[in-house]
């Protein structure tokens, strides 16, 4: 009989829908960061470097990309015969068929799944942060501990715990209390929603909740084990961990990577992050580019200027084009004499000669102010910006636009264009 | 499948000199990211031969490595895959591989074994991009017992490092010198062979029992007046890295645009081992034009006309012109290297300067 000490489960179903238009086409785990990942990477590469090889990756909102991504596992190394990455869609059944309502619904409807490895623990993860994390580490303390439950926490400053899940702890680190975004937060843990459950206390949880709606592991699953009396621990951690939630925090942790020794290392031996290569090809730097504090990916061909900004693979920036600030994904290609500055270009974009990208002034958003509220104009995949225009800080822009659609040649700060259903 | 294919890996070059003391010529890094082999190994997998031996025996260990695991380049499958040709010794033979005949019919049991009616014979050390389909059809075309890939020179080019031939209008081959110091014939052998699997096969048997060793000098030459040997004209880039300049000006052709859009951005693509470095990183201080820069690369200084392969560090106000870089270097901060190659895993010291020349780049092994 098939038998695996830890499996994991990868929650990689959400649209992650304040990334904006970042995510109109895929899952916020299949969207790139540091110029040849994707976000999923992290925690997959985590599982693959702390012996985990048995993945469940929980996939609804937009899969296309992730499935491609992931395929069999080969980057990881999760193509086995036994074990492996698994991709797991919601499915039809016999009566009662639904979506992934909720974080812990979607791990319950995965139940024969998991059954099928006979584990004795089951590691939970989200698909949507930045991180190195040891799972093996925060195994062997949820077992010295005992424990039925251990839950992934790090500090974070006093002042801003009142936006997290907190978690108070006695000195054993045995969970006593939580507290969702507390007003007076007794503690400064926040949790990470990372979880590690005895097999029998998780199976036990989810079979006990399957009729609450909307189930989710903060909500019920937890406080659930908690009434139980079960034992819940917390795990500390201290290293580098950054939810990537939100276009500014999206883009500054793309932009501390080009940092001389960032906080977030990629450049180690020890810990690799893997991912599916879109490119092996080395990048081509003409005679007249400039790049300078910058990550530039793969197979581009640079004959502009970079400055403190990441570029993913096949990017082509054209000659007198200057790029500041600014994220830019694999296959954009940008004309010539283009200015773009705090921006965020998603895949295969196009934009036309002499066109500028991020010159005016803040204004609030007419498309969604809780998304689009910084400088940061973002622009779609496989979006066209058309030549001799102007954009506008706090803007969005998606589809195939054309000159008509720029008014006077400028979207104004604030303003958006979406074309849905066109394609470049 | 039409064909199977066999990659011979196994030569060493004294004009390599010591770039070759380290690894097959096959194994020599190109282009920043890719390895020789990996151009005819893409080929072969790019014209869907699914089945391919590497013959090696030189420095074979940095090959084996290359090629540990297949799958980069599809060849990963239940059906075929990928096969490496050491010599071994058997009841029948005890001898090292003595040539490229040699190589194939120490290896007949594969022939026997295998039931795809034609053979892609390929060096391991040519820079091109083929379609061997292409090959093939123009062979059974033509009638052809052996089809040889040319590749015609300009008027005036040295062709004294290759075998050198001429034809009929129909393309069948009259002539052949190996290696003439000097020459009227401008169509250059590329060494790329193909040949339905029962001929190559008597063929073979035939060098065996003769003590034959040589594909050139004791078959193409001595059948070409009885068979019907056939030139096939390369039109697109075509080099082999042979000697020390050769090799330097075939990586040095990957700065012109042209080469570059032929090789690494029309289809099909030329794959390699995968690595799982992060992308290059350009602090301030780097400056970097006319040159290509791997995935890894650390840059810190100055980059001109030059290739740094994989994970090279860069130190500051180092200074680095018309060099390659090999994987894994360490150049030290204020260092100056011009015209160099600097083989992989050597740490440049801090201020040194070490130049070459156009035609003799200096070789840096530690």
């Amino acid at each position: 009989m098939i038998k695996k000490k830890m499996i994991a489960m990868l929650l990689a179903g959400g649209q992650g829908s304040r990334l904006g238009v970042l995510t109109s086409e895929v899952a916020k785990p299949a969207v790139s960061f540091g110029g040849k990942y994707r976000i999923i990477d992290f925690p997959l590469s985590n599982c693959v470097n702390s012996g985990v090889d048995t993945v469940g990756v929980l996939t609804q909102y937009r899969p296309l990309q992730l499935n491609k991504h992931i395929g069999i596992g080969i980057p990881w190394d999760l193509d086995r015969r036994v074990g492996g990455v698994s991709v797991l869609p919601p499915y039809e059944k016999t009566g009662d068929t639904e979506w992934y309502t909720g974080t812990a619904n979607a791990i319950y409807q995965n139940l024969e799944f998991m059954e099928r490895y006979n584990p004795d623990y089951v590691l939970i993860l989200s698909g949507d942060h930045i991180y190195k994390m040891d799972y093996e580490e925060m195994l062997s303390e949820h077992k010295k501990k005992g424990a039925d439950v251990s839950i992934a926490s790090m500090p974070v400053p006093w002042e801003e715990a009142s936006r997290f899940g907190i978690v108070v702890t006695d000195e054993n680190r045995r969970i006593t209390a939580f507290q969702e975004k507390p007003k007076e937060p007794q503690s400064n843990l926040a949790s990470m929603g990372i979880y590690i459950f005895n097999w029998p206390v998780l199976r036990d949880a989810l079979i006990t909740l399957k009729d609450v709606p909307e189930c989710d592991f903060g909500k019920h699953i937890i406080p659930y084990c908690f009434e139980q009396q079960k034992k819940l621990y917390t795990y500390e951690f201290t290293g580098y961990w950054k939810d990537v939630g939100t276009l500014s925090s999206y883009w500054e942790a793309n932009m501390e990577l080009v940092e001389l020794v960032p906080d977030f290392n990629l450049y180690e031996e020890y810990w690799k992050i893997y991912t599916e290569t879109d490119s092996m090809l080395p990048e081509y730097m003409a005679p007249g580019s400039v790049a300078c504090k910058c990550i530039i990916g793969g197979g581009s061909e640079i004959y502009g200027t970079v400055k403190h900004s990441v570029l993913g693979s096949n990017v082509i920036v054209g000659e007198g084009s200057v790029i500041e600030d600014s994220i830019v994904m694999a296959g954009a290609q940008i004309g010539k004499n283009v200015r773009i500055r705090k921006a965020i270009i998603a895949e295969n974009v196009v934009i036309g000669d002499n066109t500028v990208l991020g010159e005016g002034q803040y204004a609030e958003s007419k498309l969604d102010k809780r998304v689009y509220c910084a400088e940061l104009v973002t622009v779609a995949a496989d979006s066209v910006i058309p030549a001799d225009v102007s954009v506008g800080l706090n803007t969005a822009i998606v589809g195939v636009t054309e000159s008509a659609d720029y008014p006077g040649g400028r979207l104004e700060d604030g303003g958006f264009i979406v074309k849905a259903g066109e394609k470049a | 499948m039409k064909a199977l294919g066999m990659i011979l890996a196994g030569g060493n070059n004294r004009r390599m000199r010591e770039l070759s003391s380290r690894r097959a010529i096959a194994a020599m890094p190109m282009a920043g990211s890719f390895r020789a082999v990996d151009f005819t190994l893409s080929n072969m997998s790019n014209s869907g031969i699914g089945t391919v031996a590497v013959i090696t025996q030189y420095s074979s260990r940095s090959l084996d490595e290359h090629l540990s695991s297949s799958k980069w380049w599809d060849f990963g499958r239940k059906q075929g895959g990928l096969y490496l040709l050491n010599p071994t010794i058997t009841p029948e033979n005890n001898d090292w591989y003595r040539g490229t005949a040699d190589a194939i019919s120490q290896n007949l049991n594969f022939l026997y074994k295998r039931h795809e009616p034609y053979v892609v014979i390929a060096p391991g050390d040519g820079i091109y991009k083929l379609d061997y389909n292409d090959v093939i059809d123009f062979h059974s075309d033509n009638d052809a017992d052996i089809t040889v890939v040319c590749k015609d020179f300009p008027e005036g080019a040295d062709v004294s490092r290759f075998g050198v031939l001429q034809t009929d209008e129909k393309g069948r081959i009259l002539e052949w010198e190996e290696k003439p110091v000097a020459s009227p014939f401008r169509t250059v052998s590329t060494g790329i062979y193909v040949i339905r699997r029962r001929l190559l096969i008597s063929l073979m048997e035939q060098c065996r029992e003769m003590e034959w060793t040589d594909l050139v000098r004791d078959v193409i030459m001595r059948q070409k007046n009885v068979m019907n040997i056939m030139a096939y004209r390369l039109d697109s880039y075509w080099t082999n890295i042979s000697t020390v300049k050769a090799y330097y000006d075939a990586n040095m052709d990957f700065l012109k645009d042209d080469v570059r859009k032929h090789f690494f951005h029309e289809y099909p693509a030329i794959q390699t081992k995968v690595d799982d470095y992060a992308p290059a990183k350009y602090n301030t201080g780097a400056e970097v034009k006319g040159s290509l820069i791997a995935n890894g690369v650390i840059l810190n200084g100055e980059v001109t006309d030059s290739i740094l392969f994989r994970k090279v560090f860069v130190g500051n106000g180092a200074v680095i012109r018309n060099s390659l870089i090999f994987k894994d270097s360490y150049v030290s901060d204020g260092a100056v290297l011009e015209y160099c190659i600097v083989e992989a895993g050597v740490t440049i010291p801090a201020g040194a300067v070490h130049k070459g020349t156009p035609e003799k780049p200096l070789i840096i092994t530690e």
